[in-house]
């Protein structure tokens, strides 16, 4: 059960019960929760990073404390904090999605 | 897992995969499964390195591409305008062999058996695979412009819609063009690639001429009604910014080429002799998609299912960027081949896995245009798919545009550039 190898980091990490609290709400019964943090993550690589580590001129977004994430997807949602695109994509994400890629990224290693 | 990846070694030479990946621990002895990509660029380059990525090595990824080099698109235009070099756009592949293990054949898929599962290149090489993943990009539809099928024609009248030798030749064509001269392009009726890319290509050749020309003009000659993309950022730039320098014109579908005087002959609108003269011709997608018989739509563009890109029409047949079928609101870019690209190698994995895709893929799209060298107007969007509609739906309220061209987004469209290329290629 190869599925087995993401979770077991995350839990090494301290952040198995925010991953899986995370996962449960949207997420379809056919998608594995690891994968789905993964796939919504990959969403923001084009910009960010592939895997959250920018490599110039972006935030690296791999190894961020996955509440500070949250908060900073949730302030550009609502508006509350300004941007040129985010606060426009930001908008495109459902809060359970955002839960998803920020648990995905909080369990990336920081860049050096 | 384990009997599945034995499963797996009886088709796909696990021999080979071993030797080839000497560096890979996690890979095991054994392929989980062969996927040929043909086409390296944003779709084809993204999909190859996450295929290998997201499957620790375990899928055998094999990309098939003609080109020494990847060349950008996107920034390409700023090579016209002369604030940056084609080496500036220019990226290796070598990380996808070095630091992913992906097999890079230097060569041109001529022909698709998606009942062999096969591929052959023009060398004469075959290739098998469990699943194909076509990037084909567009070719253009020379038919519909019989003057410009030849190679002679095609060197006078430039397209210079794939980076490369064509945006170097143009750049020199424009230096070569004395002061008080006309550039003037012609803009296909849409779908076509990039829609705001003709735009700020005027926006570019402008801020040349502003610079080293200022009695020349630049004439945008558009098939469609009206600006296809950021229209009100792009009239104001032409208003304001390149006053006296850029004039559009709607309405211009392009008839006929007379190539010796560069001459554009329009269906409802006067004849115009510039002396650049750069036709955008009609496009659809890559050949080897109609070799691959995956082109559903018009006669043109290739209907995939969102949920994997898979071929509604060809089984294990997937097909990525400018060359799908596009849901509404969905560009022909760069950044969204990108997307397809993910979106595609996590279904892939799942499907050679014997399991279902994700039925909650989202794709994002953002697209700088730059104005001037420095300065940038945006336009982004998100796509979620929509389970009843079985097609990506884009979120109301999300997205939109700069309110106004400026430098902040110039840094962030070079920061973009460099975190895509890194993100396909690196």
């Amino acid at each position: 059960m190869p599925r087995c190898a993401r979770p077991l980091l995350i839990a090494a990490r301290g952040f198995a019960a925010a991953l899986c609290g995370a996962i449960a709400a949207p997420a379809a019964a056919q998608s594995p929760p690891a994968e789905l943090g993964r796939n919504l993550a990959a969403t923001c690589a084009n910009c960010h990073g592939t895997g959250g580590v920018s490599v110039g001129g972006t935030v690296s977004l791999a190894g961020s404390p996955k509440a500070d994430l949250v908060a900073r997807m949730q302030d550009f949602k609502a508006g509350r904090r300004t941007g040129t695109i985010m606060p426009q994509l930001a908008k495109g994400y459902t809060d359970p999605q955002i839960e998803a890629l920020a648990a995905w990224f909080a369990a990336q290693k920081a860049p050096q | 897992m384990k009997t599945m990846r034995r499963d797996f070694l009886k088709v796909s030479g696990a021999a080979a995969l071993a030797a080839a990946l000497p560096g890979c621990a996690t890979t095991g002895s054994g392929s989980a499964g062969r996927v040929v990509v043909v086409g390296g660029g944003y779709g084809g380059a993204t999909a190859a390195k996450y295929l290998r990525m997201w499957s620790n090595g375990s899928v055998d990824v094999t990309l098939v591409e003609p080109n020494p080099q990847f060349v950008s698109c996107p920034i390409s235009n700023l090579v016209l305008g002369g604030s940056k070099t084609i080496a500036d756009v220019t990226v290796s592949y070598d990380n996808l062999v070095r630091r992913h293990g992906v097999k890079l054949v230097k060569d041109t898929a001529v022909g698709v058996d998606p009942d062999k599962r096969t591929v052959t290149l023009a060398s004469g090489q075959v290739l098998g695979f469990d699943r194909l993943i076509l990037s084909p990009g567009i070719d253009f539809m020379y038919e519909q412009l019989k003057v410009l099928e030849s190679a002679d024609a095609q060197a006078r009248v430039l397209h210079s819609w794939k980076a490369g030798p064509q945006t170097v030749a143009l750049r020199r064509q424009l230096e070569a063009m004395p002061d008080g001269g006309v550039y003037a392009i012609t803009i296909p009726v849409a779908p076509y690639r990039c829609p705001p890319g003709p735009y700020e290509r005027a926006c570019q050749v402008a801020w040349y001429f502003k610079q080293k020309k200022p009695k020349s003009k630049v004439l945008i000659l558009d098939g469609n009604p009206d600006v296809t993309s950021k229209a009100g950022l792009f009239k104001k730039a032409w208003a304001e910014e390149y006053k006296g320098i850029v004039e559009y014109r709607p309405n211009h579908v392009l008839t006929d080429v007379d190539v010796r005087t560069l001459t554009a002959k329009f269906e409802t609108a006067d004849d115009v002799k510039a002396d650049v003269l750069n036709v955008l011709p009609p496009q659809r997608a890559g050949t080897i998609a109609r070799a691959a018989g995956v082109i559903t739509a018009n006669n043109r563009w290739c209907e995939v299912d969102f949920l994997t890109f898979e071929s509604t029409k060809v089984k294990n047949v997937h097909v990525l960027g400018d060359a799908i079928q596009i849901a509404p609101a969905m560009p022909k870019s760069g950044h969204m081949a990108n997307q397809h690209a993910k979106v595609c190698a996590a279904a892939v994995l799942e499907l050679l896995a014997g399991r279902a895709a994700s039925p909650t893929p989202v794709l994002t799209n953002t697209c700088y245009s730059f104005i001037t060298d420095k300065d940038v107007v945006h336009v982004a969007s998100v796509h979620q798919y929509d389970a009843e509609k079985k097609t990506m739906v884009a979120v109301q309220g999300a997205g939109g545009l700069s309110p106004a061209m400026n430098a902040l987004e110039g840094t962030y469209a070079f920061a973009w550039a460099q975190n895509i290329w890194a993100d396909a290629l690196a």
